[in-house]
């Protein structure tokens, strides 16, 4: 089980919920179940969700793991210049 | 991804080497050919039809007369580009704003394209299509577009983020929030507390080199594309998408880059290129002129902002908030969510809240301009710390070292820092000769800080040995800031072999797999960690090849210096081979040597900066003159210093621009005042100093050897280091940017009481 941080926006989906708690060992599995359990979640990870584990920022890597203990927290996908 | 990133304290022989450019050459002779120089035979000429009105129904488009018109081969409307984006928002907006559907959004959206024999026939065709308007109300000013009253862009659009499902539409598109801790809390412990209302222009990346491209299409479906572009895989998967091909029917060459920082991140008038020529059955080459850059490509957004920070008497930030409100242009963006999460992104901060509104206005749709957001934030943000500071009666550096951020802070978006350098790029500043150079009358110094995230993405990177030993290596990252040479560096460094030994080529899409574009500062970054996977990759193999030609186990052999070394006393008689030995009997051992790299480029480290900037002031004109400007940046480790510091001076002078002269100017008719470098001011090299930078090297972990990106952090600090340095000169706190001499005379008058 690891403890989901949501930013602003995000915890609106969740019922004004700033944190979730969800049973995932990686971020593809973590998506997944978001999104059985907020339908809401998925027009937000189609448009791309970063996640945050301990500090460091993973767009695209959904095979890492969630280390039990991590902070885990939920960006939207930045874009560049 | 069976790579492994982390960063290990390493010795370099190449890296942070300052080789000159392999480009450089073509560069300055004039051989290196851009977008706009590349020709096929039978080429047409694609010219486009762009809105007098900044908001109109389409009510009729007849194009009859100019397809009669001798020398066109082409006319084509919305009609030729029908709608395949398949429920995507964004790819749809992307082409409704390639070419107006419904409506013309803003001055200069696109409704027709011709393509003809000659421009002159081109530009009689245009003067031929008919186009019926119903003009409607518009809106151009982010403030007024907020307003209930306000001309609606689009009646489907209902504010997204708010607590309460809204009935009726908007011009807002979304809220967004981001922050922790109590504001009204902190503010409660605060003793001194400034609040200030800011706001920017608009203003555009300025790239010399306009949009190009020469678009073929063949009777039997294929099609090349040759574009000036940032990311030519991404140009690719666009185009395929919205013309309907195969992505590997479509091949698309990236020419030099005449410059991008955000702007050629997507396409804008390639899908007409290939469009047309699909129609025409003849390559199309269509080169946007200045006029059409300004009024129809992506300029950053204009902004709102209002600021309270909060502070106690010995220096403590105890709560900080801040409401942002950018123009996204005709579409919806998330340029206001990006600005509100890199607005205190600097500080530890206790208490602290930002929200942000991302507002349609009749203008050009916003696109990333370097660092997208944050320059406009810091400006905010950084003038308010100034005057806290004064207020308490603090240093201005002091009181920031006093609350900057610092490794295990949680940062004012949310995660936790992990090591990071604004500590450090403040206490150089402090430190800095530049900080004790005495002033003058009517000058005054300015300093500010600045963050970005940086980001990686996907990547992929092949690395060819060639029998004679030198190395070709291939990478889909566009060179957009010298990544050419840090690449070899890299490679020579990985391989221990010298830099002139190998080439970097960017390859075409059909040459290599997918690669994101180069934006969030991440061709070297990610590149480079695709460089040294492939060069590990190749070494391995280079082991095997050596093994075999001693007739040893592979376990026994190590690579060192460019070389292979058989370990352990019973080879003591086995000279080292080179790579250039083993390269040449690569056809005796198997064949081919190379290696292959693709990856996921994750794990970018955020990136910090502290500016100081001399200004003088006229103040019977409001005319400035920058006096000196340092960067100091965290660089992670800097792979090619030239470079970076390259990076570090070019967004300073892009930021010096932005800050003083550079400016969107609409008439009340909605239309552009001023799409022309006459009218619209860049900086140019008369009107700069020398900028001195100072590299700081705190290793990214996530990076073998520590990089981290460096190309737009620096754009972020300047305008706030040059609003807080005309402040100081002018004697009167500056809120708008630009601060153009008008816009300073009047607010130095009325500071004098009119």
């Amino acid at each position: 089980m690891v403890e989901v941080t949501l930013w602003g926006s995000l915890g609106a989906i969740a019922g004004g919920k700033s944190k979730v708690e969800i049973e995932a060992k990686d971020i593809r599995e973590l998506f997944r179940k978001l999104a059985e359990q907020y339908p809401g979640f998925e027009p937000y990870i189609d448009r791309g969700i970063a996640v945050a584990i301990d500090g460091v920022i993973y767009r695209d890597t959904w095979s890492k793991e969630l280390p039990q203990g991590a902070e885990i927290f939920l960006l939207p996908r930045l874009a560049g210049g | 991804m069976n790579f492994d990133p982390r960063y290990s304290t390493r010795s370099f022989a190449s890296v942070g080497t300052r080789p000159i450019r392999p480009d450089g050459v073509d560069k300055v002779t004039g051989r290196a050919r851009y977008g706009a120089d590349f020709n096929m035979a039978g080429q047409l000429v694609g010219r486009v039809l762009r809105s007098p009105h900044a908001h109109a129904t389409i009510r009729k488009i007849d194009t009859s007369k100019a397809e009669k018109l001798a020398g066109v081969k082409a006319v084509i409307t919305a009609a030729d580009l029908p709608d395949l984006t398949d429920g995507d928002a964004a790819m749809y907006d992307i082409l409704d704003n390639c070419m107006a559907r419904k409506k013309a959004l803003y001055d200069g959206h696109a409704v027709a394209a011709v393509a003809a024999v000659d421009a002159r026939t081109a530009r009689q065709a245009l003067k031929l299509i008919e186009v019926d308007y119903e003009v409607l109300p518009h809106v151009v000013d982010v403030d007024e577009a907020m307003k209930h009253t306000a001309p609606l862009l689009n009646d489907a659009i209902f504010t997204e983020g708010l607590e309460e499902k809204p009935t009726r539409p908007s011009n807002i598109t979304k809220r967004t929030q981001f922050g922790h801790g109590d504001i009204h809390e902190g503010f409660g412990q605060a003793d001194f507390v400034v609040e200030r209302s800011f706001k920017t222009e608009q203003t555009h990346q300025g790239y010399i080199e306009p949009h190009a491209c020469v678009a073929s299409v063949s009777s039997d479906g294929t099609a090349d594309l040759w574009v000036c572009t940032q990311g030519h895989f991404v140009y690719r998967q666009h185009c395929a998408q919205l013309l309907g091909m195969e992505a590997s029917k479509l091949r698309v060459t990236s020419s030099e880059i005449g410059g991008g920082f955000g702007g050629k991140t997507h396409v804008w008038a390639e899908p007409v290129a290939l469009a047309l020529s699909r129609k025409a059955g003849r390559p199309v080459k269509l080169v946007m002129t200045r006029d059409e850059v300004f009024r129809a490509s992506g300029p950053t957004s204009a902004t709102s902002i209002d600021v309270r920070i909060g502070a106690r008497k010995d220096g403590t930030i105890t709560a900080a908030e801040a409401t942002l409100r950018y123009s996204c242009g005709p579409y919806a963006g998330m340029w206001a969510e990006i600005g509100a999460m890199t607005a205190f992104a600097c500080y530890r901060l206790e208490n602290v809240r930002t929200v942000g509104y991302e507002v349609l206005v009749n203008r050009p749709k916003t696109a990333a301009y370097r660092a997208p957001s944050a320059p406009m934030a810091a400006f905010a943000v950084e003038s308010a710390v100034d005057e806290l500071a004064k207020e308490i009666g603090m240093d201005p550096v002091e009181f920031r070292i006093r609350n900057a951020a610092q490794e295990g802070t949680r940062s004012s978006y949310g995660p936790v820092y992990g090591p990071i350098g604004i500590g450090p790029t403040l206490e150089a500043a402090k430190n800095h000769p530049h900080m004790k150079v005495p002033l003058g009358k009517n000058q005054g110094r300015g300093m500010a800080c600045g963050f970005w995230f940086n980001f990686g993405g996907q990547t992929c990177t092949d690395l060819n040995i060639g029998m004679d030993g030198s190395v070709s290596l291939a990478v889909g990252t566009v060179d957009v800031g010298g990544s050419r040479a840090s690449l070899s560096l890299v490679a020579a460094e990985e391989l221990g072999i010298a830099y002139e030994q190998v080439k970097a080529v960017v390859a075409d899409t059909s040459s290599l797999g997918y690669n994101d574009m180069t934006d969030g500062s991440r061709g070297t970054f990610s590149s480079s960690m695709a460089t040294i996977s492939a060069a590990r990759n190749a070494i391995k193999i280079l082991r095997e090849r050596a093994a075999q030609m001693w007739d040893i186990p592979v376990d026994d052999v190590v690579w060192e210096k460019g070389h292979t070394i058989a370990k352990g006393e019973k080879y003591g008689n086995l000279a080292a081979l080179s790579l250039r030995e083993i390269a040449a009997a690569s056809g005796k051992t198997g064949g081919p040597i190379a290696g292959h790299s693709e990856l996921v480029a994750d794990g970018a480290g955020v990136s910090f900066a502290t500016h100081i900037c001399d200004i003088e002031v006229d103040p019977e004109t409001g005319a400035t003159r920058v006096l000196r400007y340092t960067v100091v940046q965290d660089a992670g480790k800097a792979v090619h210093p030239t470079y970076v510091e390259g990076q570090y001076q070019g967004g300073a002078a892009q930021g010096i621009g932005w800050a003083l002269n550079e400016e969107y100017i609409y008439g009340k008719d909605g239309r552009l005042q001023n799409p022309g470098f006459l009218d619209y001011r860049i900086p140019v090299c008369s009107d700069l100093p020398m900028i001195d930078t100072q590299i700081l090297e705190i290793p990214n972990p996530n990076h073998p050897y520590g990089v981290r990106g460096v190309g737009e952090t620096s754009i972020v600090p300047p305008l706030a280091a040059i609003a807080n340095a005309v402040s100081n000169a002018a004697g009167v706190r500056m809120t708008h940017i630009p601060m153009s001499p008008p816009r300073i005379l009047a607010a130095i008058v009325a500071e004098r009481g009119g």
